[in-house]
């Protein structure tokens, strides 16, 4: 399988990432050649054998639902890029 | 008693004792590293460096040390790959887009080793993300190997992703180092530094607080000069973490209580599948004296096949990206670090705050790993991956029916020159050919430095054990480096200039 730039371009914008032109041919060549060489794993027989799920053997731990973490707005505005008292300013979404 | 050798020199285990018999003070020992640090900037080892926090924090062991309340790791300098979060200190896993971000909480495995009493030095330099194999994809730039080919004044790459902790560790910089390891960031740049590196079993320390790469391949571990303090380091290090659930409740041994109880008794397999071919032969000829001597040291040799070993690294490309492009979709421009500048639409904010924020490796992942988890796609990819991931872990619990561990190279080369491979990803890729199925099976593995190559460079083994059985890998990781008698250490040209 190889892809062309019209599923490059698909492919940035699920992954939200802005692609130019020139950039756009480039990854398409990048991508190409990474597929070309993953193409290898087509030739396994993989027959009856279940997908990795887990490495180690182990039971997924439970615990009681209830909250035991948080009450740190302070803490968790710290990093934002832009912020007005405890709300991440974004620009304007709904007109 | 007072301190005859140079306190860069010593080991963790030495340093302890000294510092117990009051032969060198935790604040001597600091500022020691914090000089070196300083006089080692051309290394570019560190992005961060935190020389106020080391003296400050030695003092404290000093006190404790005084009043008799020393901990495991009292009073020792290290240094921290700049992917684990600590709290206070700019953590940015060299990538632009956690630019300015400044943790308000700590990883674990950091509040483990700050709980044993260890000292903050900086944060290591590392490839974006733990993306690389040389460190060169930093944001902050290459670290640089302090190992030179001999007669040649070519600046040579650490390896990756941990290149700056094997930079530190190997020059003196920091008596330890803690890395992490999705497909050998810490075992190869290990073996390329002349230092001993160690993937625990993943599970065996917990991921809380790292920056997350691909997460059911990432494991933490450490980087040190010898396999005694990589046991020390481990045993601080792990633990079960709520805040992990695929951490693991298993008893954490005294591994080097176990060091030095011989290897009778012990199978040692060789996986004929890792002889490459094109592989240098120095490569193979140290294999095969390692292999000797083990046996001389009373380990039982058995050849063993681990068919898939080939389609590894193909499976990690398709496994590690998808992962990654999952994990690095919180990266919005929002919440924390780069946010590209005058953009009046929320989509827009996002799609140039991500092109700009990441490097061109990062974007390439991101890139295969969403196509490969895209509809229409992820049967032939994803899914095929994760079936032979399955195989891979096959092969190797079928080897340890008939062994205890495995004996393997640590890389397919030494050291290589700045720039020789970035213009080809898959060769690239190729470095990581020995270590990767490790991450892929879960396994722990260990590289230890065991001779130079026609060039003088390092070159390792690793050994790799079954899962949670880090005592039998260090043990003959310690058979390894009594045998080997590695004491060579890099010509120290950074502080000539």
């Amino acid at each position: 399988m190889s892809v062309d730039e019209d599923t490059v371009k698909r492919i940035a914008k699920l992954a939200r990432l802005a692609l130019d032109e020139g950039q756009a041919a480039a990854m398409k060549d990048e991508l190409n050649a990474l597929i070309a060489w993953v193409e290898q794993l087509q030739e396994v027989n993989v027959e009856g054998i279940p997908p990795m799920t887990s490495v180690v053997a182990q039971r997924l731990k439970m615990r009681d639902d209830e909250v035991t973490d948080g009450g740190y707005p302070d803490d968790l505005m710290k990093n934002a890029p832009l912020s007005e008292k405890h709300f991440f300013v974004v620009p304007k979404v709904v007109e | 008693m007072a301190l005859t050798s140079d306190p860069l020199e010593l080991t963790i285990a030495e340093a302890r004792d000294a510092l117990k018999a009051k032969a060198i003070s935790a604040r001597e020992l600091a500022e020691a590293h914090v000089r070196a640090i300083d006089g080692a900037r051309v290394l570019n080892a560190f992005i961060t460096e935190t020389p106020d926090r080391a003296l400050s924090s030695a003092a404290d062991s000093d006190a404790r040390i005084m009043r008799g309340e020393a901990r495991a790791l009292e009073g020792i300098p290290i240094a921290i790959k700049d992917l684990f979060c600590t709290k206070g200190v700019r953590t940015t896993a060299a990538s632009r887009i956690l630019d300015g971000f400044v943790p308000t909480y700590e990883s674990t495995v950091t509040q483990n080793l700050w709980n044993a009493g260890a000292v903050l030095l900086g944060k290591t330099n590392l490839d974006e993300f733990a993306m690389g194999s040389s460190n060169e994809t930093s944001y902050f730039g290459p670290a640089i190997n302090p190992w030179r080919a001999r007669r040649k004044n070519d600046d040579l790459v650490p390896g990756g992703s941990s290149g700056g902790s094997a930079t530190a560790v190997a020059a003196r910089l920091a008596l330890a180092a803690i890395g992490t390891d999705t497909g050998g960031s810490i075992r190869q740049p290990a073996a390329m530094t002349g230092t001993v590196g160690l993937k625990p079993t993943y599970g065996r320390c917990s991921r809380w607080g790292i920056v997350a790469y691909a997460s059911s391949l990432d494991q933490a571990g450490p980087m040190t000069r010898t396999v005694k303090d990589a046991a020390i380091m481990l045993r601080a290090m792990a633990s079960v973490d709520p805040k992990d659930s695929t951490s693991v409740d298993a008893p954490v041994p005294d591994y080097e209580k176990e060091l030095e109880s011989g290897l009778s008794g012990l199978r040692v397999g060789i996986p004929k599948e890792y002889r490459v071919e094109g592989a240098p032969p120095e490569i193979e000829a140290l294999w095969e004296k390692g292999a000797e001597w083990l046996k001389a040291q009373g380990a039982q040799l058995i050849e063993v096949s681990l068919p898939h070993t080939k389609y590894a690294l193909a499976a990690y490309y398709v496994v590690a990206p998808a992962e990654a492009s999952s994990n690095l979709a919180r990266y919005d421009g929002v919440r924390y670090g780069y946010r590209a500048p005058e953009t009046d639409e929320l989509l827009e904010l996002y799609e140039k705050t991500r092109a700009e924020g990441f490097g061109r490796e990062v974007r390439r992942r991101i890139m295969i790993g969403t196509y490969v988890l895209s509809a229409g796609y992820y049967d032939a990819y994803y899914l095929q991956a994760q079936k032979v991931r399955t195989l891979i872990a096959r092969d190797f619990s079928q080897a340890f029916e008939s062994c205890d561990a495995l004996l393997t190279p640590a890389t397919p080369c030494p050291a290589f020159a700045l720039g020789a491979k970035t213009a080809d990803p898959v060769s690239m890729y190729l470095n990581d050919v020995f270590t990767v199925t490790v991450n892929l099976a879960g396994l722990p593995g260990l590289s230890v430095p065991a001779g130079l190559s026609t060039e003088g460079l390092p070159l390792g083994l690793q050994v790799i054990g079954k899962a949670f059985d880090e005592a039998t890998v260090l043990k003959i990781g310690r058979a390894i480096e009594r045998a080997a008698h590695f004491s060579h250490a890099p010509q120290p040209w950074w502080k000539m200039r």
